[in-house]
């Protein structure tokens, strides 16, 4: 029964480590799809989780800071989307200078905030359902933000593959000159798309510092806004293949900080590498099965309408 | 009213001169609204932040002592984004480097000395880079693998595994606990080039590799299959040069680059090998290379304007309690504003009247 119990906890922690992965993951996924490659997502994260902290400490309210978050993430997104979908600079470049500066800011945001704690955002419990073993807290004890992300995937899923606003974005990122000939406004898309992946960092950001850590410390995202980029390419562009990729990464890490706790005198650091390991490695085979297939054929290039 | 961006049909020169001064001036100017915003007399900041490191000596000599691994890693990553090849991992490769070329200095510690142990310092920092830049480089080649996403996760396994060694099997025995190695001898350490101050004669090594580069890339052969796999890989292909070797050259040479700035710092300026030895280096870098027009006398330029935003933090940081992590966001700006700049390097901004869709049909070109 002790045994359930733990393997319990261990499952609940896996989601709640998977979850800024994932949320991440599926909005760099429709930037991408929509064929702007934003490596800007670590710095959209991390302002999202300093913004997302600070407004959830002065305010008292958690939602709010989760909605600053979003807006955050949003408006770094924007500095991206000026650069390399208006200004058609490099998409690579401009990802990075997204990055750095975000890194900046959320440091400054983050700076009086230093040493402060909040009351975690809560889990949801539900009577009977919570308490069954090993599933019930995995299932039914999760914090919002567990079930806003499956939302969020089945959203983005149905969205892009169902819709004709889906059907739109994909065609703006496998071909954009065929996509402006048929009319589609290509850059207002694009934006759009872009947008969207900030939110979504924000809001992967704002869980790191309400819910999992629900403290401040500058480097907090520690570079899981390059994982949820590398997730992407796992998932070959593939919005379910993302939920597979998230959950990996995060008992990878999970995982980690356990055998850490066991103290069989693996050199803790050895372990702490490991989630970046397992992610060049996933890069690899994925990348060796797939030879470049699945990627939107206009990833990463910049757009002008010259006719 | 619209605007719309026109192509050049030439790059301008004045332009690619104009455009990195356009954005360090636009820099300044976002700075000093940040430094309203952030509550503090702008003028004061400002002189604080940028005029006064430039007026005393020493500071002077330290702008240069900072400038000098910017200096070599963005020399390396010019290399790399002439072929068009990603490499933001030097964070890493300056890591390995140093990890690599103290194996030497702990070795020789507290021994006999010998006027070898430096040079082979050095060496094994610029394999010790190469090495670890040569992951991603075979990564891409073999299995196709995104060298942008695999040489940035490198950086973090490095930085874990000096870590690990100067808290466990590198640390100090005398050294109280703290997560540091032995402090290096004499004869393991870069010689300083005048009494006072912390200039140092990796200085010197950076200049020579300043022309040796700028040799390389604008003069010979392989710096021209360098520039042509980059910005026309098709054509490099029919020409005969291969794309394999290319993007195994550009790694080896930044990251060896990057692994000798390592080793120049902690056998220069740090002195032993601690759990942080760059304050982003290598990631500062990235812009001194795309400031500096991917040529190497201009990263000189871009190195310095670059190292000057690391002083003045630091001087902010003491004088005006700010955080140092403004000097991140200036750095972030200064990107920013060269990648917007360069937009009227490659393009014509054109005014036009009438919504763009029906303008174009009468403005029709070839």
């Amino acid at each position: 029964m002790h045994d359930l119990t733990i393997l319990s906890a261990v499952l609940a922690s896996v989601v709640a480590a998977a979850t800024p992965l994932l949320i991440a993951a599926l909005g760099e996924l429709v930037a991408e799809r929509a064929g702007t490659l934003n490596l800007g997502v670590e710095g959209m994260m991390i302002i999202g989780a300093a913004v997302g902290y600070a407004t959830a400490y002065g305010s008292g309210s958690l939602v709010l800071g989760a909605l600053a978050g979003i807006l955050a993430g949003t408006a770094l997104s924007l500095v991206f989307a000026g650069l390399a979908v208006w200004l058609a600079a490099n998409q690579v470049a401009s990802g990075l200078a997204t990055t750095i500066l975000g890194l900046g800011l959320a440091g400054l945001i983050g700076a009086p905030f230093v040493g402060t704690k909040l009351t975690a955002v809560p889990q949801l419990n539900i009577p009977g359902l919570t308490d069954l073993p090993v599933i019930g807290e995995v299932l039914f004890g999760q914090d919002a933000f567990a079930y806003l992300s499956i939302l969020l995937l089945i959203l983005v899923w149905i969205g892009l593959g169902r819709t004709r606003l889906g059907l739109v974005v994909r065609a703006v990122g496998e071909s954009h000159s065929a996509a402006h000939a048929l009319g589609h406004p290509v850059r207002r898309i694009r934006t759009l798309a872009v947008m969207f992946g900030g939110a979504c960092a924000g809001l992967a950001g704002a869980q790191l510092s309400l819910a999992y850590t629900p403290f401040w410390a500058s480097d907090m995202t520690a570079g899981r806004g390059w994982i949820a980029l590398a997730l992407v390419v796992f998932s070959a562009w593939r919005p379910l293949w993302l939920l597979a990729g998230a959950y990996l990464f995060g008992a990878v890490s999970i995982l980690q900080l356990h055998v850490q706790g066991f103290g069989l005198g693996i050199p803790s650091q050895l372990l702490s590498a490991l989630p970046y390991l397992a992610t060049i490695s996933a890069l690899v085979v994925i990348s060796a099965l797939k030879k470049g297939h699945g990627a939107p054929a206009s990833l990463g290039v910049p757009f002008v309408p010259d006719r | 009213m619209r605007f719309k961006l026109e192509r050049r049909e030439t790059v301008s020169g004045l332009g690619l001169v104009a455009a990195p001064v356009i954005a360090v001036l636009a820099t300044l100017l976002i700075g000093t609204a940040m430094f309203l915003v952030l509550g503090l007399d702008p003028l004061a900041a400002f002189r604080i932040y940028f005029i006064d490191p430039l007026t005393d000596p020493y500071t002077l000599q330290e702008l240069v002592v900072k400038a000098c691994p910017l200096l070599l890693i963005g020399l390396g990553l010019v290399f790399c984004y002439r072929a068009n090849r990603w490499n933001i991992g030097a964070e890493g490769q300056y890591v390995a480097g140093a990890v690599l070329g103290s194996i030497v200095a702990i070795a020789t510690n507290g021994g006999e000395g010998g006027w070898w142990i430096l040079p082979a310092m050095l060496a094994m920092g610029a394999i010790g880079g190469a090495l670890w830049g040569l992951v991603p480089a075979f990564l891409r080649v073999r299995f196709g693998a995104s060298e942008i996403l695999t040489s940035l996760m490198l950086v973090y396994v490095a930085q874990l595994g000096l870590d690990y060694l100067v808290r466990g099997p590198w640390r100090d025995p005398a050294g109280f606990n703290f997560p540091k190695s032995v402090s290096f001898d004499p004869a393991a350490t870069v010689p300083l080039l005048m009494e006072d101050g912390r200039m140092h004669a990796g200085i010197l090594i950076a200049i020579v590799v300043v022309i040796v580069a700028a040799f390389v890339l604008g003069r010979t052969l392989v710096g021209f299959s360098i520039e042509l796999g980059g910005s026309a890989p098709r054509a490099a292909a029919f020409a005969g040069f291969d794309e394999r070797r290319v993007t195994y050259g550009v790694f080896a040479v930044s990251g060896a680059l990057a692994g000798l700035a390592g080793i120049i710092e902690v056998a220069g300026p740090i002195g032993n090998l601690q759990p942080s030895i760059s304050p982003g280096y290598g990631f500062t870098a990235i812009i001194a290379a795309v400031l500096g027009r991917l040529n190497p006398f201009g990263v000189v330029l871009s190195s310095l304007v670059l190292a000057l935003t690391y002083i003045g933090g630091e001087a902010a940081q003491i004088s005006l309690k700010m955080p140092f992590d403004v000097t991140r966001v200036f750095q972030g700006t200064m990107l920013i504003a060269i990648l917007a700049a360069d937009v009227l390097v490659r393009y014509r901004v054109r005014r036009v009247e009438a919504p763009a869709r029906d303008a174009a049909k009468v403005t029709a070109h070839a």
